[in-house]
């Protein structure tokens, strides 16, 4: 039972890890890999400037803001530097690596005794774990419901084509560049948000901890959309949430199995892989099945 | 005389091939007046798309100006152009943003050039004039105002391009043959809605075409390029007499 809520917490702050890579690899259309660096920038900065007696939630912003700067970054390296962006992203996630060592001074920062924002009075009297399915919720809530109504402003529906069809978009005036950083900035933002939640809630931030976290972006995207099918824009962001929580609960179930926490990269990997093959498969067998069925018919 | 309202002078294209430079565009002047329906002809390679980016500014000069409507604007960027000038491609999903409606197309189409806000882009509130906008194209387009325009056929999705680049009323009306992609049914249901809008919304417009029945059929003017230069420019009166024969001469 704990275990189960434990898995909803988690699922849910890093389902804004997943929402802020939606617009980036679903809206824009590139995997953004600047997430490796940022997820840990996050936590890097919001468990040193909690021990640096900084509030949490002033330091929880501060991972987001971190997360902005290091979107802006690979925006920059993309479209004035021309630097294609799966490459600026690898560099920026490459560069951030020294950055978070120097941020947290060391390669393990521990939080050990510093009050963050899971130890606020009314998160402590909840039952063990709830207090992370509570911030996870709202946090959610909040960047799921903005989102949403930013994306159906004139502004969000000029991203959204710049994403769809670029040569479209730059013939209507939209600067598909500008869509571009205004996209990497956003969904860093959130990475870098989730990167701080998880640090609070884990209770220290590592430089290692940003290792594969696009997998897990993305797993959270592809599970929405294999368990739900087609949704409207909006709808697809609550899945991804909901995804990531659906993934938390693949990872309980392998390790329940009697995996080795030490294979659970590998079984990650396995799962996207598996998850972004499954439409491709259905669609296979679905032909399969209208030739036999033809057959049948002529026979 | 009608004034002029776009202006080529000096024009001059060119591409490095390796060490080579090659000119794509030469010497290209030429007035085009407010009002002008201009057929462009010629050879595949004689620049003709090579012209319409230039006027856009999706290529670099290497000599000369463009002006558009009393303004120079050589040196403005695709997008800021994008205000005065508006393009129909030759493939119909170059035109929409395929995951989007058709009517959040037609939205951001109607605003052109503006500058993007954070207002909500009230949608609901331009359904009705986007219905009576696309009733006009006769292919059904209006009952599929909320379909993403990726489940569009070929015909419908041209005539949306259509309509979106000339619901806000541009300076200039580029086609890329934009009837080309399509049957030829289709495409002559296109060309049709084409001159209507382009003669009822008095629009100057250039028109690229390999069909040379459209364009000896449309337009008041007829420009036949060849290897980036200007070899034939018929005004309204010789091009009445224009016939495919004379045509031919140019496409040995």
């Amino acid at each position: 039972m704990d275990l189960g809520v434990s898995a909803i917490g988690q699922g849910l702050l890093y389902g804004l890890l997943g929402v802020g890579l939606f617009l980036t690899f679903r809206i824009l259309d590139f995997p953004d890999m600047t997430v490796e660096g940022t997820f840990p920038f996050g936590a890097a900065v919001a468990v040193s400037a909690i021990t640096h007696g900084i509030h949490p939630l002033v330091a929880t912003l501060m991972a987001m803001l971190a997360g902005m700067l290091a979107g802006l970054t690979t925006g920059l390296l993309s479209t004035k530097g021309h630097i294609p962006v799966l490459l600026a992203g690898i560099l920026v996630m490459t560069g951030l690596f020294s950055i978070n060592l120097r941020v947290m001074g060391r390669a393990n920062l521990s939080l050990l005794n510093q009050a963050n924002l899971f130890d606020n009075p009314f998160l402590k009297s909840l039952p063990l774990y709830v207090d992370s399915v509570v911030v996870g919720a709202v946090v959610c809530a909040i960047v799921v419901i903005a989102l949403i109504l930013f994306l159906n402003t004139q502004l969000g529906q000029a991203f959204i084509a710049a994403g769809d069809n670029p040569t479209m978009a730059r013939s209507l005036g939209i600067n598909p560049a500008h869509q571009q950083v205004l996209g990497l900035v956003l969904g860093n933002g959130l990475i870098g948000l989730s990167g701080g939640l998880i640090a609070q809630n884990n209770g220290y931030a590592d430089v290692n901890m940003g290792i594969g976290v696009i997998v897990i972006g993305l797993a959270a995207i592809i599970i929405g959309e294999v368990v739900f099918g087609q949704l409207s824009l909006s709808q697809r962001l609550l899945a991804t949430v909901i995804g990531s929580v659906l993934y938390r609960f693949v990872l309980l179930i392998v390790l329940k199995l009697g995996f080795d926490p030490d294979d659970l990269k590998i079984i990650s990997a396995i799962v996207l892989a598996v998850a972004i093959m499954v439409p491709q498969i259905e669609s296979r067998l679905r032909i399969k099945r209208v030739l036999r069925n033809g057959v049948k018919a002529n026979g | 005389m009608a004034e002029t309202q776009l202006a080529l002078k000096d024009i001059q294209v060119n591409v490095a091939v390796g060490e080579e430079v090659k000119a794509l565009l030469t010497d290209i002047n030429l007035a085009v007046h407010a009002g002008d329906f201009i057929t462009l002809l010629g050879n595949n390679g004689a620049g003709k798309s090579t012209l319409f980016n230039a006027v856009t500014g999706d290529i670099p000069l290497a000599g000369g100006s463009v002006t558009l409507a009393g303004t120079e604007i050589s040196r403005e960027s695709p997008e800021k152009r994008a205000r005065l000038i508006a393009r129909v491609f030759q493939d119909p999903k170059m035109g929409t943003a395929p995951r989007m409606t058709v009517a959040e197309n037609l939205a951001l189409a109607s605003r052109r050039g503006a500058r993007l806000t954070l207002a909500s882009r009230k949608l609901n509130r331009q359904l009705a004039e986007f219905k009576q906008l696309a009733a006009q194209t006769g292919n059904g387009l209006e009952l599929a105002l909320n379909k993403p325009t990726e489940q569009l056929s070929g015909g419908q999705r041209q005539a949306l391009s259509l309509l979106m680049a000339t619901m806000r009323k541009p300076e200039l009306l580029l086609l890329d043959e934009h009837t080309a992609a399509l049957d030829p049914h289709t495409s002559a249901a296109i060309m049709h809605l084409t001159a209507e809008i382009v003669a009822r919304e008095q629009l100057t417009c250039l028109m690229i075409t390999h069909q040379m029945e459209d364009a000896l059929n449309y337009g008041n003017r007829l420009i036949v390029l060849d290897a980036g230069r200007i070899v034939a420019d018929y005004d309204a009166a010789a091009k009445a007499k224009l016939t495919r024969a004379d045509l031919l001469q140019y496409f040995g």
